[in-house]
């Protein structure tokens, strides 16, 4: 099966013709999140303020990087479990953040937001950060410094292997991919 | 009598926290071959193709396989005829992983309190287990620690009568409550016996042994065999995406219990599965 080639930002028409089970290969801006930065950019959004970005059909990585070394862009770049952002990801997408990177299960909530939102989970192959860095062509520290790994950071990647994990129907390649395997291996 | 210096501790600790993280050991790369050359669905062929280039960019580049560089886990097998001079041995042992941790590029993923959190910056401390063993030389080895896996793991104390049912119910409840989030195809390490302690570090200490080894004691290296390939039969294959690659290795390690219970602990580790030694 080809990867699929999409090109960023994840529109709400694009979303739509993304479904659990494609592998594509991603191409644009993508912003960098996990613990600490979702609980401050929720925080903001909760005061009314603004997030350092603008979350219109904006995807967010979940990975908190190595450190690069000297002529590296970055360092190793995978995904980080998901599940910690599950408390914050429903209001990230009511701002618009359409697209999520990472890796494992979503409670039912996250889906739900995702069905309401056309949101659309991306996972990245867990452990495959030094491979996931090569395709990080540009990397920009954009904000929360302070947190180190977990600072928000602005990416540009070309041909990033993704699969959809879930699509924006709710359907779920977690339980799908494992009944297909089990039915054939009865 | 052999005196050692605690830096020279230091120095091995700096280097195998960079090789470690770096280098895969060979039978975890043989075996994600293996597991490869078998898998018949295009997802999970693809999933493990990336894997393998992942590993052997690691390899020829010298960057960490996986962005989570983990915490240090530090064995230190002392051999009793050793006498350790010129400073703290835990002191040592934490310079080696901020050195190595600055030097090799690593991640600090280490924060100084469970609750207030906060990053210490550097990585350490260590997580530093030693054993008094005969001899005069030091085993150094270290494995760092992912917790995206680490999360997943659980221990419970069984009642004698569960017997080898209950231990083995649980293995697979472990792995299947754990899903896709450990990064599949995992290594699981189990601990049976012991005390609530103990049963958790033999967990440790099974995902430090090659997984091309075997328990021993025949029992418990058929029952090892057993549960891989029960695992496997689970279906939720390499990254949770369905397939015959669940697992890729499953230690034991047991020890002597108390007549009223049977500890069993479940420590789950990635296909990163990281540990270097080296002998001083």
């Amino acid at each position: 099966m080809a990867a699929k080639k999409i090109t960023l930002p994840l529109t709400e028409e694009l979303a739509k013709t993304l479904h659990a089970g494609d592998s594509v290969l991603v191409t644009g801006t993508i912003y960098t999140s996990r613990d600490a930065g979702h609980k401050r950019m929720c925080e903001a959004l909760e005061k009314g303020e603004k997030i350092p970005f603008d979350p219109t059909d904006a995807t967010i990585y979940y990975v908190g990087p190595t450190p690069a070394k000297p002529g590296q862009v970055i360092g190793s770049a995978g995904p980080t479990t998901s599940g910690r952002m599950d408390a914050y990801a429903p209001t990230m997408m009511s701002v618009g953040a359409r697209g999520m990177i990472g890796k494992g299960a979503r409670l039912p909530e996250v889906v739900d937001a995702m069905k309401k939102y056309s949101g659309v989970y991306f996972g990245a192959i867990g452990g495959a950060g030094a491979l996931l860095a090569k395709c990080i062509k540009k990397a920009e520290l954009i904000a929360y410094e302070d947190l180190g790994a977990e600072a928000l950071r602005k990416l540009y990647v070309e041909d990033m292997p993704l699969v959809v994990i879930i699509d924006s129907e709710g359907n779920n390649l977690y339980e799908s991919g494992r009944a297909a395997y089990l039915k054939e291996h009865e | 009598m052999r005196e050692i210096e605690v830096s020279k501790i230091t120095d091995v600790v700096e280097k195998l926290c960079i090789e470690a993280n770096e280098h895969l050991p060979e039978d975890v790369k043989c075996a994600i071959k293996d597991c490869r050359a078998c898998e018949d669905g295009e997802i999970a062929k693809g999933v493990l193709d990336n894997i393998i280039e992942n590993f052997e960019i690691a390899d020829r580049e010298c960057v960490p396989i996986c962005q989570d560089t983990g915490m240090a886990c530090v064995f230190l097998e002392i051999g009793q005829d050793v006498h350790l001079t010129g400073g703290n041995l835990a002191d040592a042992v934490d310079e080696g992983v901020r050195r190595g941790y600055d030097k090799g590029y690593l991640r600090k993923s280490v924060v100084k309190d469970p609750v207030r959190r906060g990053n210490t910056g550097d990585n350490t401390p260590a997580m530093l287990y030693t054993e008094i063993v005969p001899g005069e030389q030091i085993k150094v080895t270290v494995g760092p620690k992912g917790f995206g896996s680490e999360n997943m793991s659980q221990i419970r104390m069984f009642k004698p009568s569960h017997g080898l049912q209950g231990i083995k119910d649980f293995i697979l409840e472990v792995v299947e409550t754990a899903g896709p989030n450990p990064c599949p195809p995992m290594v699981v390490g189990v601990g049976i016996g012991g005390t609530f302690d103990k049963a958790a570090l033999l967990a440790k200490k099974a995902l430090m042994r090659p997984i091309d080894s075997s328990n021993p004691d025949a029992f418990y290296a058929d029952l090892e065999k057993e549960m891989l390939e029960k695992i496997n039969k689970l279906g939720i294959g390499p990254q949770g995406f369905g397939g015959k690659t669940t697992a890729i290795g499953l230690n034991i390690e047991t020890l002597p219990t108390h007549i009223a219970g049977m500890p069993c602990a479940v420590n789950i580790n990635c296909h990163v599965t990281r540990h270097k030694s080296e002998v001083i």
